[in-house]
């Protein structure tokens, strides 16, 4: 019982970080159908921002405050980052969906070199505060703190996504631009605005699961991202593109079963049974599982 | 049908730049500045061989992404299906070496057929993610060794045993580069039959209308496998001359960024023209080899360290070059001779009347 209640939450925290990767994702692709191969360059790039505030910033630190303040600076880079790219590099090829895969491709292969150039391409030990190292005891269960710390983290922004969609006019605009763009451009609204604060939120998202995975897996690398990144997509596609409710679904779904396949199985064979999710949710429903829409 | 020296050349230039590659080995000139040393010497020509394979998967990529319009993230699976397949069989099971390149290449077919078969069923960008995910599964089935067959992240090198003694040794590094040299050859005349072809046609129909070639009575579902398995074969059979030339498989030809840099190769050359394929995996591939030399040369450690430290990464200074391109040569090295005329009939002043 307790290895089951153990195995959840740590495949619930799995989960959080790909739903913080594919929300990301999923509202860009929904809303200016890029497909985005440098969302995981936005990771790493709140990672490697949180970790250099860490030790770097006045006032930021490894533990207390200091890491909120060392996390928020991460979270800044990630969305400063996305919101450039989506600037400089996507718009003036707006409308040309393979060239902005293939801009993406190559950005993400020139970032990813870039930060070995600058940080090595050894994994960096990554500054963990110390209560998450703790573990509490739940149903019998020794549970360590960061997954619940990945997990609340996660709520937290599926609600805040879910509310600012619903709520704000902002919302009302991105939700309407990923069921019909044309339409939304015809009532006089500049749309293109809403994709840099897509680009933004899905950055400032990526950076923080950049943040919380160094805090998980106790290091940095510039490749972490790229990893996650394929594991996103998967949850992305069976979500449904452009839906973070799907998302959070799909990512429930595919974290889950990963980390319980991978635990009684052999090990990778949680992976490929995702793959293999992901092709039975394709010839059943090949838009997902929310098919495409905002839903909020 | 006029047959100026012009016209011939136009005809028949692609057969004497292949003969010219094939009697390369016999000169035993320096060019400074390529390479460090002879054109003749094993280093320089291990080089070039690995740019014709490369040219050569490259163009084979292009089938898929230039010439029928689907953009596969998946490609590197078959890939290392021809060089895993052939690896395992003669180094675990000691299959003579054109045994063992048949079947790895004939069962590689027959996991794209069926693959392709389930990732067809979806379009546009979804495929793209299936054909990422099922390149992904390939990906950690090679990392995870899986009955100590794949080597896991150490790779599996060749048993140099099993094969013919004429392509073991530095001193036979020749030979490769011809049976490299064959392989590109191959590539190039099977795409360009396809191209004169119905069936390349149709493939054509299907990158610029999709639904016309539905219109006009056509399966595209059919055609699109076909391209997609013909183009896989391909791949598995650059897999087994890869092997030879690198002795060895490591986990890097499974993953997807191998699949990213032939998409890279092709635009950079210029996807669905007949050589621009070819040029770009030749050149990536050389870039890529010189830019690792380049980057550790004094030139460069005396640059101040912001400079210095990115110019070392190969990666970070070919995908600059490739979003340039993206940006400025959208027709790639193939389209930068058209873009140029042009560009010298609008500043040359027309000629009085």
């Amino acid at each position: 019982m307790s290895t089951i209640v153990l195995m959840t939450v740590t495949g619930l925290g799995l989960a959080a970080l790909y739903f913080l990767v594919a929300s990301g994702l999923s509202l860009v692709f929904g809303l200016a159908d890029v497909l985005n191969f440098a969302h995981g360059l936005f990771l790493s790039v709140g990672a490697y921002a949180t970790w250099w505030a860490a030790g770097n910033l006045p006032g930021a630190g490894p533990d207390g405050w200091g890491f909120v303040l060392a996390v928020a600076f991460g979270v800044l880079a990630g969305t400063v980052v996305a919101a450039l790219v989506e600037l400089v590099m996507i718009r003036p090829l707006y409308s040309r969906t393979i060239e902005q895969v293939l801009v993406t491709v190559g950005l993400s292969l020139a970032g990813v070199a870039a930060l070995q150039a600058g940080f090595g391409a050894d994994p960096r030990p990554f500054p963990r505060p110390s209560w998450t190292q703790q573990v509490v005891t739940m149903a019998g269960a020794r549970v360590p703190l960061d997954r619940l710390l990945l997990i609340v983290a996660a709520v937290a922004v599926l609600g805040a996504l879910l509310a600012f969609l619903r709520w704000t006019r902002y919302g009302l605009i991105i939700r309407a631009g990923v069921e019909n763009r044309e339409m939304v451009t015809a009532l006089g609204i500049d749309v293109r605005k809403a994709f840099t604060l897509v680009f933004a939120i899905g950055g400032a998202a990526a950076a923080l699961a950049g943040a919380l995975s160094g805090v998980y897996f106790g290091s940095v690398s510039p490749t972490s991202g790229a990893s996650l990144l394929i594991f996103a997509f998967i949850v992305v596609v069976i979500g449904g593109m452009g839906s973070v409710l799907g998302s959070a679904v799909a990512a429930v779904a595919v974290g889950l079963l990963q980390q319980f396949v991978n635990y009684y199985g052999t090990s990778g064979a949680g992976d490929i049974c995702v793959v293999a999710l992901l092709a039975v949710v394709l010839l059943w429903r090949p838009a997902g599982l929310a098919g495409k829409a905002a839903t909020a | 049908m006029t047959t100026t020296p012009s016209a011939l050349f136009k005809r028949f230039w692609p057969v004497g730049a292949f003969v010219a590659l094939v009697l390369l080995p016999y000169s035993g000139i320096t060019i400074p500045g390529l390479f460090d040393g002879p054109i003749n010497s094993p280093g320089a020509l291990q080089v070039l061989a690995l740019c014709l394979v490369f040219g050569g998967l490259a163009a084979g990529y292009d089938l898929l992404f230039g010439r029928t319009g689907l953009l596969s993230f998946g490609h590197a699976l078959y890939f290392a299906l021809g060089v895993y397949g052939t690896d395992i069989l003669i180094t675990k099971y000691g299959y003579p070496l054109p045994l063992a390149a048949l079947l790895a290449v004939l069962f590689a077919t027959t996991v794209a057929t069926a693959l392709g078969a389930v990732a067809l069923r979806v379009h546009g960008i979804a495929f793209s993610m299936v054909t990422l995910a099922f390149g992904q599964v390939g990906a950690i089935l090679v990392a995870r060794d899986p009955g100590g067959l794949t080597g896991g992240e150490e790779g599996l090198s060749l048993d140099a045993s099993g094969l013919p003694g004429a392509l073991v040794g530095v001193v036979n590094t020749v030979n490769l580069y011809w049976i490299a040299l064959a392989y590109l050859g191959l590539v190039v005349v099977v795409l360009h039959r396809v191209a004169q072809s119905p069936t390349g046609r149709v493939f054509a129909g299907l990158r610029d209308d999709e639904r016309r070639i539905g219109v006009l009575g056509l399966d595209p579902y059919r055609f699109k496998l076909v391209s997609f398995t013909l183009s896989s074969a391909l791949a598995a059979l650059g897999g087994v001359v890869y092997l030879l030339l690198a002795a060895g498989a490591s986990p890097h030809v499974a993953s997807s960024d191998l699949t990213l840099t032939l998409l890279v190769m092709v635009v950079l050359g210029g996807p669905g023209t007949r050589f621009g394929p070819v040029l770009g995996g030749v050149l990536f591939t050389y870039l890529d080899h010189r830019l690792t030399d380049f980057g550790g040369s004094d030139a460069v450690d005396a640059l101040p360290g912001v400079l210095a430290g990115p110019l070392s990464q190969p990666l970070f200074v070919l995908g600059t070059i490739f979003i340039l391109a993206v940006y400025f040569f959208p027709g790639g090295l193939a389209g930068l001779g058209t873009r140029l005329t042009a560009l010298r009939r609008a500043v040359t002043p027309p000629p009085r009347p």
